[in-house]
């Protein structure tokens, strides 16, 4: 889950990072009174989940509380390369003696988490990775030790801090790790992480990025989440514990297991290619249970998509049975009555095949036609979108 | 032969009184697996019946080797209490620990995996189906039912993927299927199953299954290339997949421009290996190979 600048702003300051005081704003009027609250220069920021705001006209400087008020007006419902502006930051603006850069990141490739700081901050940071390299410092770090104040002295001594910086950028460090570690992080970035012109070291803004996985023990990070952009049968889908990914196409996808999902969406794009370019609907993976109750939740979710022309339920009966699958199937059909108007085309595999089949060819639901394979079926689905 | 789990491999189940540790224990036990013991501190010292297999139940990993020699663990450990299970093993020596759960936060299995280092013991996993080499051992979810003792080996992210491959090429069979796992950190890797591969006689040619995140099969292309003498057919998932978006796995996202399927087919192509474009033709690359 990404955060908000905000957000991310907040979660550091609780963890005694230094931040600038502010505010978040849902109305130029709000703007208004943190500014007056603020009672000097403040800089008004779009509060969108991508980069590039200042160019797009989402971060403005005001002068006294009036002037914050009608910068809110104009960059609230601004549109940010798609990104709708609902909110915006309103901060006291700090001069800027220097700008640095400062990161923990989880580092895949190897296995481990990374520190990369950089004296050279305020900038596009993959634009330095690629251009100069030498002047971005990248320090592994043992996840089994995690960040002290010498680890943190290393980091900030590779990166080149000058010495009057250097103590304070190295409380920041060990505090950046706090909020990494404790917060269960994938990403926390300062850029920039600003000095002052009296010489205060400063986090001006922030990327967090939380892992959803750890969210059992850190149950005030659900109200972090922003349910207002999320796509409305995503968070129909979410509600009922759905695994659903809204994808712009015309067949609906329902099958059980990420990866087997993730192949039948390519090989309905594959075969849609011979039917006007026809492509997948969503992503919607109901696990392993595939039980009557489940798959009634999905198709409902998939029906009333309105792009919807068509219905691929593609399921290999692994540690499922197909049998229970199929029953799924007619139970679901019966529960949804007249909701159920699109055509499915239905593929089962694996454990008790010939029954589930068997099953469904009994049940001769009007809208239910069974393919052998999935390739077959992706085949029928696409058609039928087309239709 | 067969890789990392054979017919003399004595697994436990860590979780086992669990309700899917039962259910599966249950299935790993009928499919002839020697299951010889589970681990729960609560529960030491009963047993628990499977259809008149009676599975003797321990107060840790350590004495569990201790009293049977085991070798291997398969940890159905829900998450919080996962990254400790997983620790356990570790600390004990067990061979392999397959962690079969899924939700770990990153923090907790990148940490286990700090701590595995330099240890004795092999992680599979997590969020991953086991590993099967039929006919022989099953530890994990793996169905035992879809397919034989054979000569292919399958390396896989996706758990339903490694099921629907078996099948597509059931009457061949596999000497080992590993499901390696879809988190953004894992124990043992496509190039960790490779290199295995590579060394076992009775596999003739590798299968590997790959999807969108990270860079894991743009390095294990970097490795066939260098090491892998057999055959490798490989398929990825995840071309329709958009930008940020995590699908089902907590690794399957793409970032930016990295870790799209494009990229990983393309490096696999340059590699030498054939990549299908559905699962299917995948088997049929594969049949081309292996000659049925």
């Amino acid at each position: 889950m990404d955060l908000f600048e905000y957000q991310a702003r907040d979660l550091l300051a609780s963890h005694g990072v230094p931040v600038l005081p502010g505010g978040v704003a849902e109305t130029p009027e709000q703007a208004e009174a943190i500014a007056r609250e603020i009672g000097q220069t403040v800089v008004v920021k779009a509060q969108v989940k991508t980069g590039g705001r200042g160019k797009a006209g989402g971060v403005k400087l005001a002068d006294n509380a009036e002037d914050a008020k009608a910068r809110a007006q104009d960059i609230l419902g601004l549109d940010i390369k798609g990104h709708i502006t609902h909110r915006v930051m309103v901060a006291q603006a700090s001069d800027i003696a220097e700008e640095y850069y400062f990161s923990y990141l989880l580092d895949r490739s190897n296995r481990t988490f990374l520190a990369m700081a950089s004296v050279e901050g305020g900038v596009e940071i993959e634009q330095l990775a690629v251009e100069r390299p030498e002047a971005l410092a990248r320090i592994p770090i043992d996840a089994s030790k995690g960040v002290d104040t010498a680890k943190a002295a290393e980091i900030v001594d590779a990166a080149g801090f000058a010495a009057e910086v250097r103590d304070q950028v190295i409380a920041i460090a060990v505090q950046l790790w706090d909020v990494f570690s404790k917060e269960d992080a994938t990403l926390v970035e300062v850029n920039p992480l600003a000095k002052a012109p009296d010489g205060t070291v400063l986090a001006l803004d922030a990327k967090v990025t939380l892992d959803e996985n750890a969210g059992f023990r850190h149950a005030e990070h659900a109200a972090l989440e922003d349910a207002a952009a999320a796509d409305p049968l995503e968070a129909a889908a979410k509600e009922k514990d759905l695994n659903y990914v809204k994808l712009e196409g015309e067949v609906g996808i329902i099958g059980n297991g990420a990866g087997l999902v993730m192949s039948t969406l390519d090989v309905v794009a594959y075969a849609g290619e011979d039917f006007g370019g026809v492509k997948p609907a969503n992503f919607l993976d109901i696990g392993g249970g595939a039980s009557a109750e489940v798959m009634a939740n999905g198709l409902g979710i998939i029906l009333s998509d309105p792009a919807v022309k068509s219905v691929f339920v593609n399921v290999f009966g692994g540690i499922t049975a197909c049998d229970a699958v199929a029953n799924g199937i007619v139970a679901a059909l019966q529960q949804l009555g007249d909701q159920a108007t699109k055509p499915l085309v239905v593929r089962l595999d694996g454990n008790n095949v010939e029954e589930g089949r068997r099953i469904l060819a009994d049940a001769n639901h009007p809208l239910v036609s069974l393919e052998d394979t999935m390739d077959g079926a992706a085949r029928r689905a696409a058609e039928l979108a087309a239709a | 032969m067969s890789i990392f789990l054979n017919e003399n491999s004595k697994v436990i189940v860590q979780g086992m009184t669990g309700s899917e540790g039962m259910k599966h224990t249950q299935r790993m036990l009928a499919s002839g697996t020697a299951i010889v013991g589970g681990v729960n501190p609560r529960k030491a010292g009963t047993s628990v019946d499977f259809d008149g297999t009676s599975v003797p139940v321990f107060g840790g990993v350590a004495e569990a080797m201790k009293e049977t020699g085991a070798d291997v663990s398969v940890i159905f450990v829900p998450p919080p209490f996962a990254k400790a299970a997983v620790i356990e093993a570790v600390d004990a020596q067990i061979g392999l620990a397959v962690v079969i759960t899924e939700g770990i936060p990153v923090h907790d299995s990148t940490f286990f995996w700090a701590h595995a280092q330099g240890g004795a013991t092999r992680i599979i996993g997590p969020n991953c189906p086991g590993l099967i080499s039929p006919g022989r051992s099953n530890a994990g979810i793996i169905p035992a039912n879809i397919t034989k003792q054979g000569k292919i080996g399958l390396v896989s992210k996706s758990g339903t993927l490694t099921y629907q491959m078996m099948y597509e090429l059931r009457d061949i069979g596999f000497s080992t299927a590993i499901g390696i796992g879809g988190d953004p950190v894992i124990g043992t890797t496509h190039i960790d199953a490779l290199q295995a591969f590579q060394d076992d006689p009775e596999t003739e040619a590798i299968v590997m299954i790959g999807e969108i995140g990270g860079d894991a099969e743009e390095r294990a292309a970097d490795f066939v290339k260098a090491n892998v003498t057999k055959p490798v057919v490989g398929y990825v998932a995840g071309f329709t997949a958009p930008e940020g978006k995590t699908m089902g796995h907590a690794g399957a996202i793409v970032s930016g421009s990295a870790g799209t399927a494009q990229a990983k087919k393309e490096a696999l192509e340059a590699a030498g290996v054939r990549v299908g474009k559905t699962p299917s033709e995948t088997a049929q690359l594969m049949r081309e190979i292996v000659g049925s």
